[in-house]
């Protein structure tokens, strides 16, 4: 759309024009005086970033950001939400449009290097499947020769799509849009005979179509999908706080600490473990350069990584999606956050 | 200042109150401003892309794309490289920009004609034909075409089927392909030949009216020279062409030709739209020449048809062509709206996909506006070059 075509010309020029200062704590400078943090997140999908019947941007992508924002002023609220295709997001955290992005962004090596960014770490752990209608009768991928698929440009499924057909040696037609959304209304219209994507954006998009029991999705999840937040690179500082962030609210649900009982276990915590993190024993907090007490605002605002996923993607919402990989890893799961010593 | 001698010619003003030395200096700051400028900017982005571990160079170019693409007038498979992209892509806008411009000046010549019709109800078709598709934004007409009209086509097995040769659904077109012999050679020698020969007939003709004064009707013979020609050899050489008819195997409809969705509610859309536009230039053109003109045609005793053809059109064209180039300019320009429905053109595959498959905005960006801005000179070029030699020679 030229109005993506606008936005990523405007974020070159805007690479073009900022000055050359990235000296650690800039982003964390400017995130303060500006008093809110920018957040892109995507441009509408169930569980992950969307905005409800009452306005507000809801999903596990949206309130990460609000993590950050309690971390940073102790107010959850303190977030300005940028929406972006997936073509625009890395242009518009590379300018300086964004100061987090975290949009459901696949966690791979070239991005890491070449496109100059930094995971901060993984908020779901997902993988590739695909969507197709009942009619065709279709019960396994590797029927799919020769069909023709709806997908979403500038992704890694886009990629892992053609290596999959190609190992397989099957053909595919590729009909590529730049919104989630339109990939699935164009399945829904049959312009093509199968949806693929991460397996979450998958049910997320099945909820939204008419008449969801027509569409199944196939057993076949053929990559690996670690998504999660991402910063630009030369600012450790920064990175450090989107990063433990995360893994202060992994700490939290590991820890037992809940919004419901944070200011209980202010108070009454006896662990050394959960008393350092709650910032009750030691300083952590000044290390980030931030509230010594930033955890308990981030738990109480917006709750430990179990409770974000419960309320957004889990069984307390509509995607009804099990822990599973996203279980902490002493419940099975791949969760595991770094000690906060 | 030295006095003045009388006789001897004004002394020279000094150098600083120069006019031209002036002139010459301000433009030479300027020029440094502007280089310092652009210095300046080339060498923060160098500096912001090492902060931030950007790569940068052209080097991506040569690399593994990895993803498929729809409609590609050149092979291309998902091994192929960045670079090869960027010409699947280039091709693709050329095409819809050639046939939109295409289009778009037949519909707007006859809409033009029609606007001016002495009759009642053609001329006011074409007003409210023009008056509705040059006023509502051209974004919400291709949106109208791709999910307004193409998207309710039927599924692929209850495609629209004729004469089981031509399907039609919410995939696409699908035509058969004609498949070429050998000896298909012939024909298109025979057609080459053809041409010449309806050139020197249009040059004997020509001749032979300037002389004696005796028409000839050389569009007639010539389309009879044009057409039958190639068709006879075709016979005589045995008929070396086949179809290969599009059949449903599988998913879809396997061999032939198909017209994508995406490009058809695009091209329709801009031709729509572009149509609009020429027509009132055509008409203002027609109008601009006086109606005197056509009074000294007829009064010389020309038929309507030759005043129009060769009084009337080739006077109206000076007016016509200038303007007309800007409507060509805005079709190629237009046509990035592709990215909107999904049709694979330059910007959506190149500034769009491998913008970020590679995450190289400026270098992506830079030669996407390079190409677009050497395409649209290239249609001014040629336009002026064809203004030129319909312009009024004066003696």
């Amino acid at each position: 759309m030229t109005h993506s075509f606008r936005r990523t010309a405007g974020a070159a020029l805007a690479l073009l024009a900022t000055t050359g200062i990235a000296h650690a704590g800039a982003t964390l400078d400017a995130v303060k005086k500006n008093g809110f943090v920018k957040c892109g997140v995507s441009d509408g999908l169930p569980g992950f970033s969307y905005t409800d019947d009452k306005g507000n941007v809801v999903g596990i992508d949206a309130d990460f950001c609000r993590a950050v924002a309690a971390a940073v002023f102790g107010d959850a609220t303190k977030v300005k939400f940028t929406p972006l295709t997936a073509k625009e997001r890395f242009t518009a955290l590379q300018s300086g449009e964004v100061d987090v992005l975290s949009r459901n962004s696949t966690w791979t090596s070239s991005r890491d290097t070449a496109l100059g960014l930094n995971f901060a770490g993984v908020t779901y752990y997902d993988g590739q499947g695909f969507l197709v209608n009942k009619k065709l009768g279709v019960k396994s991928a590797k029927e799919l020769d020769g069909a023709s698929v709806c997908i979403q440009a500038g992704t890694t499924t886009e990629l892992n799509l053609a290596d999959y057909f190609r190992s397989n040696k099957m053909k595919f037609t590729p009909i590529t849009y730049d919104k989630s959304d339109e990939s699935a209304k164009a399945l829904e219209a049959g312009r093509c005979d199968f949806l693929t994507s991460d397996q979450s954006q998958l049910y997320a998009q099945r909820i939204k179509f008419a008449n969801p029991d027509e569409f199944v999705v196939l057993p076949e999840v053929i990559s690996k999908e670690p998504l999660g937040p991402a910063v630009r690179h030369g600012d450790d500082e920064w990175f450090d706080i989107v990063k433990w962030t995360l893994f202060a609210q992994l700490n939290a649900e590991e820890l037992g600490i809940t919004s419901k009982n944070v200011d209980e276990m202010v108070k009454s915590a006896t662990n050394p473990d959960a008393k350092r993190l709650l910032g009750t024993e030691g300083e952590r907090g000044k290390d980030f350069g931030l509230a010594n007490d930033w955890v308990v605002k981030v738990v109480k605002q917006v709750g430990n990584y179990g409770e974000m996923f419960e309320r957004n993607v889990g069984e307390g919402s509509a995607l009804k999606i099990k822990r599973g990989q996203n279980a902490l890893w002493n419940q099975g799961g791949l969760q595991y956050a770094p000690p906060f010593r | 200042m030295s006095t003045q001698q009388p006789g001897s010619l004004p002394s020279k003003p000094p150098f600083w109150n120069d006019p031209a030395v002036r002139a010459t200096v301000f433009q030479v700051i300027a020029l440094a401003a502007v280089l310092a400028v652009g210095g300046y900017l080339f060498h923060n982005t160098q500096v912001n892309l090492a902060n931030r571990g950007i790569a940068s160079g052209f080097g991506f170019l040569d690399q593994t794309a990895g993803f498929g693409i729809v409609q590609h007038l050149i092979p291309y498979t998902e091994t192929d490289s960045y670079g090869r992209v960027f010409w699947v892509g280039l091709l693709n806008t050329l095409l819809v920009a050639a046939l939109g411009i295409l289009f778009a000046t037949l519909l707007g010549f006859v809409l033009g004609v029609a606007r001016l019709s002495k009759n009642w109800l053609i001329a006011k078709i074409a007003l409210v034909y023009i008056e509705l598709f040059r006023n509502i934004p051209l974004l919400l007409q291709i949106f109208f075409w791709y999910f307004g009209v193409l998207r309710h086509l039927p599924a692929a097995r209850d495609s629209v089927n004729v004469g089981d040769v031509i399907f039609l659904n919410i995939r696409g077109l699908y035509i058969p392909r004609p498949v070429f012999g050998d000896a298909f050679l012939f024909v298109v020698i025979a057609f080459f030949a053809a041409i010449a020969g309806t050139v020197f007939l249009a040059r004997w003709a020509h001749r032979r009216q300037a002389e004696t004064g005796q028409p000839f009707h050389t569009f007639w013979v010539g389309l009879g020279i044009l057409v039958g020609v190639p068709l006879l050899t075709f016979f005589l050489s045995g008929m070396p062409l086949s179809w290969e008819v599009p059949k449903l195997t599988g998913f879809n409809f396997r061999g032939g030709m198909v017209m994508i969705p995406e490009l058809a509610s695009l091209l329709v859309a801009l031709t729509i739209y572009t149509a609009a536009f020429i027509a009132e230039i055509v008409r203002s053109g027609i109008l601009a020449v006086s109606h005197g003109q056509t009074e000294a045609a007829h009064a010389l005793g020309l038929q309507h048809g030759p005043t129009l053809r060769l009084v009337i059109i080739p006077q109206a064209m000076r007016v016509i062509i200038p303007p007309l180039t800007s409507q060509y300019l805005n079709v190629t320009k237009n046509s990035t709206l592709a990215a909107a429905i999904g049709y694979p053109d330059l910007v959506g595959l190149f500034a769009g996909t491998t913008l970020n498959q590679t995450g190289q905005a400026i270098e992506t960006i830079s030669i996407t506006m390079a190409v677009y801005l050497a395409i649209s000179l290239l249609i001014s070029t040629l336009m002026n070059w064809y203004n030129k030699r319909k312009s009024l020679v004066e003696r």
